[in-house]
């Protein structure tokens, strides 16, 4: 640590103070935040915890005095290592931003310019004038060890595209790193990463920031990453900090109402499972046999056997890459190329969901991984669900009844017919998407991902939406790449990695004592999340 | 995470609120402006012929004479009157230009829906065609086919559609290639709906921001030809009133009757700049509404 630290003597260790800060959009002067205050000890991370639109992003922006577009800063201070930010020119604040503080964005695949170099990349983040060109050289090899990448001249001619998507953030890890910042905000760094990955990423970020001194500003929705990583929480929620204190007392006696419903959103990753693991009767609704599947010359799927029982939900577990969304395609009639016997209440199906029988479609249906790309923008609610009803099922006598059944069945109150899907939130879209797909009374509901796009609170509703309707006899292939979701819905589990299945059996058993390596090691990376609030709870 | 009681409340303001392409289109002042100035030269050409004091064939003037009682321009080369033929002579340029513009744009939506969402070899074969198609500058290809079968309306208003037809097709086809990679496409096509119903249901509302702004485009561009065929000869044919034939029959003139070709000249810059502003306005509104930042 070359670089001189005098500023910091005054605050004691404290690097970040903000106070009374206040945010508001233009034109409506809507308090987008509001009267924040946090600090920030060296080499301590903060977590900020909050569902999407409570502002944490907002806040982890201001702290680099930068503001989305329409809105600003209007009271309060960000004191980064004694310099108050809010006050400072723009030449200042840039002048900072990168030594001071910096960022790590949530999506790396965006956050690098795909048009440049990792040495260039890097070489811009370090934009220090006082350093020669050997010298950043050095600096910009040692972060890169630091991140557990390789330093070599091959590695830094790279393009950002040439990485996998735990090397992109650690990339990006590395050009936060690189100027030695006092305060590092990390807005969801690893929430589009696998568990293992996401392992290895918050390992690294704790370990720099204990190395570096750098405060850390940890932004997730998710409680039990925080849990695991940060060592002071703080809550948001509506552009309010509801809650603040130390990371064990907020878990263990969290005072807010809010927090509580927070923490009890986590799914446990080990449960007792669901009682009936016992093999279920003689013929499954769904029996899926030796299916290869592939793109092109691509095999991506190798014998898979899997099969889903009437009121039954079998989930299907992996990786992003080990096939899983191909799986469910195949089941579902989107993906053609693939061979093997999948049969369907006794009756095979056909590749292409075009040469299925109108009944098949009806009794298989399909939610999709994003709901924001799951409904057509240009049509209500309404038109959404009673498109494949008509298709399906034959026009109905009362449109209105059929609606609400649907919406209702979604909890959803029928008063949604009406509207857009863009004056929806994210969960409430996916309920539409699951309105839609359940009311044609289906048999069997392939959900792909359903939960990944959507925050933690709003997954555990979803998770209890179809929890209820697999009690009135819907059979789930729910497909996931989280262990923690598995041991709260699911029966059965198949565990896919690259492209087979490495263990299948109930949950209980799975979950409790794995017969595979990589089962272990998903289990052994993924946070484990217990709070002592689970027994307290109401 | 919306308890019930903000849902209801939030649902009564929210049918109200759609932010369409339109809306937002009106939100700019060159919009409002250009709609101003369109509809300026769309009423005259339409009003025009009702409210003329002459009918467009007579003589009331020794030829290029002003200043003649009971006429406010004065008369045209042949000595009618020249408010007259420019009141006649807006109708035909606005049908001719705006049904070419329109069953270009119609024709290179389909064919442009089509081949993005087969893809396949009907994609190949259509989007090569297209391009030969687009081989041909627009105002050429006019001239040599009016040329060879002489000029007739519905040949101009052919021609001009045909040559807009694969220029609005190759936008509408990027714009429905994105369209289609959406969860709700692959929805409908689980529940096996027919690919026709996909691409007008589904597909072609998601492509109405780009198509606007084609119309528009489109639009202007066949009032220029239009009246540069008029000009050429190979439009209308005399004695009927229009104005891109106005303008060539006088220009002779030009030094001692000006208004003879100043009237249409005017009327076409206004009416190209009016449609001009209004697809500005369009298209910076489908940029917004692409960005999010619309809303």
């Amino acid at each position: 640590m070359t670089r001189d630290k005098a500023k910091d003597t005054a605050g004691g260790d404290t690097v970040l103070a903000v106070d009374g800060l206040t945010v508001i959009g233009r034109p409506s002067d809507v308090e987008i935040i509001s009267g924040v205050s946090v600090s920030v000890r060296r080499g301590e991370i903060l977590g900020l915890v909050g569902e999407s639109g409570s502002g944490k992003t907002t806040l982890g922006l201001s702290l680099l005095a930068h503001c989305k577009r329409a809105t600003q800063i209007s009271a309060g201070t960000v004191e980064v290592a004694g310099k108050d930010l809010a006050s400072l020119s723009e030449r200042g604040v840039r002048e900072l931003r990168g030594r001071a503080v910096a960022y790590i964005p949530q999506s790396p695949a965006s956050a690098l310019n795909p048009a440049l170099r990792l040495r260039t990349q890097l070489g811009e983040a370090l934009h220090d004038a006082s350093l020669s060109a050997a010298d950043a050289d050095a600096r910009v090899r040692e972060v890169l060890r630091e991140v557990a990448l390789p330093d070599d001249d091959a590695f830094l001619t790279r393009y950002p595209h040439q990485l996998s998507g735990g090397q992109q953030q650690r990339v990006a890890i590395a050009m936060a790193f690189v100027g030695r910042p006092d305060v590092i905000v990390l807005d969801e760094p690893t929430t589009g990463l696998d568990v293992t990955t996401q392992a290895h990423v918050l390992e690294t970020i704790r370990r720099m920031t204990r190395e570096y001194g750098t405060a850390g500003v940890y932004i997730s929705h998710d409680m039990a990453v925080v849990a695991d990583l940060a060592d002071e929480v703080a809550v948001m929620y509506r552009g309010e900090l509801v809650e603040r204190g130390r990371t064990d007392a907020v878990l263990t006696s969290p005072e807010h109402d809010y927090t509580r419903r927070l923490l009890r959103a986590v799914p446990l990753l080990r449960t007792d499972g669901h009682g009936g693991g016992g093999e279920p009767e003689e013929e499954p609704l769904l029996r899926v046999s030796g299916l290869s599947a592939g793109y092109g010359r691509t095999r991506v799927l190798e014998g898979i056997d899997v099969s889903v029982s009437r009121g039954e939900c079998v989930a299907l577990l992996g990786e992003s890459g080990s096939g899983k969304t191909t799986l469910s395609r195949s089941v579902a009639g989107l993906h053609h190329q693939f061979t093997g016997e999948v049969l369907f209440d006794g009756g095979p199906l056909a590749p292409s969901s075009y040469r299925r029988t109108a009944e098949q479609r009806r009794r298989v249906q399909y939610v999709f991984q994003n709901p924001y790309e799951a409904l057509n923008p240009r049509k209500r609610v309404r038109d959404q669900i009673l498109g494949p009803y008509r298709h399906l099922v034959g026009r109905p006598e009362d449109p209105d009844a059929v609606v609400a059944g649907a919406l209702e069945r979604a909890a959803l109150s029928a008063s949604y017919a009406d509207r857009f899907p863009e004056q929806l939130s994210g969960g409430e879209r996916q309920r539409v998407c699951i309105a839609r797909a359940v009311a044609t009374r289906p048999d069997l509901l392939v959900c792909d991902e359903i939960t990944s796009a959507l925050d933690v609170s709003v997954q555990a509703e979803i998770v209890r939406l179809l929890q209820n309707l697999q009690e009135d006899g819907m059979a789930l292939l729910f497909v996931t790449h989280n262990i923690a979701l598995v041991s709260n819905i699911a029966q059965r589990v198949a565990v896919l990695n690259r492209g087979r299945i490495v263990e299948y059996g109930p949950v209980g058993r799975v979950m409790s004592a794995p017969e595979h390596e990589y089962t272990r090691a998903l289990i052994a990376d993924t946070p484990d999340f217990r709070p002592a609030l689970a027994e307290t709870a109401d | 995470m919306s308890t019930p009681s903000t849902a209801v409340a939030r649902s009564a303001a929210a049918r109200t609120r759609r932010a369409g392409l339109l809306r937002g289109a009106w939100g700019f002042g060159r919009t409002k402006l250009g709609v101003v100035l369109t509809g300026l030269v769309v009423l005259v050409a339409v009003a025009g012929p009702f409210v003329a004091p002459y009918t467009p064939t007579e003589f009331v003037a020794k030829p290029f004479e002003t200043g003649v009682d009971g006429t406010v321009f004065g008369g045209d080369n042949r000595g009618r009157d020249v408010l007259t033929r420019f009141l006649w002579g807006g109708w035909t340029l606005l049908l001719l230009a705006g049904s070419a513009a329109g069953i270009g744009v119609v024709a290179g939506a389909v064919v442009g829906v089509v081949a993005g969402y087969q893809r396949g070899w009907l994609d190949d074969v259509v989007m090569r065609a297209n391009d030969v198609l687009l081989a041909f500058p627009q105002l050429i290809a006019a001239l040599l086919v009016m040329s060879v079968l002489g000029p007739k309306v519905w040949l101009i208003v052919a021609v001009i559609a045909v040559s807009h037809m694969p220029r609005v097709a190759r936008v509408v086809r990027e714009a429905t290639r994105k369209v289609i990679e959406q969860d709700y496409v692959k929805a409908a096509e689980a529940i096996g709906l027919p690919r026709w119903r996909i691409m007008a249901v589904e597909i072609l509302p998601n492509v109405t921001s780009p198509l606007l702004v084609e119309l528009g485009l489109r639009l202007t561009y066949s009032i220029g030809v239009v009246a540069v065929l008029g000009f050429l000869g190979m439009g209308l044919q005399p004695p009927t009133a229009d104005w891109g034939l106005m303008i060539n029959e006088n220009r002779q003139g030009m030094a001692v009757q000006p208004w003879a070709v100043a009237l249409p000249v005017s009327a076409i810059a206004v009416l190209t700049i009016g449609v001009n502003l209004i697809t500005d306005g369009l298209s910076r509104a489908a940029i917004g509404i692409d960005r999010g930042v619309g809303k």
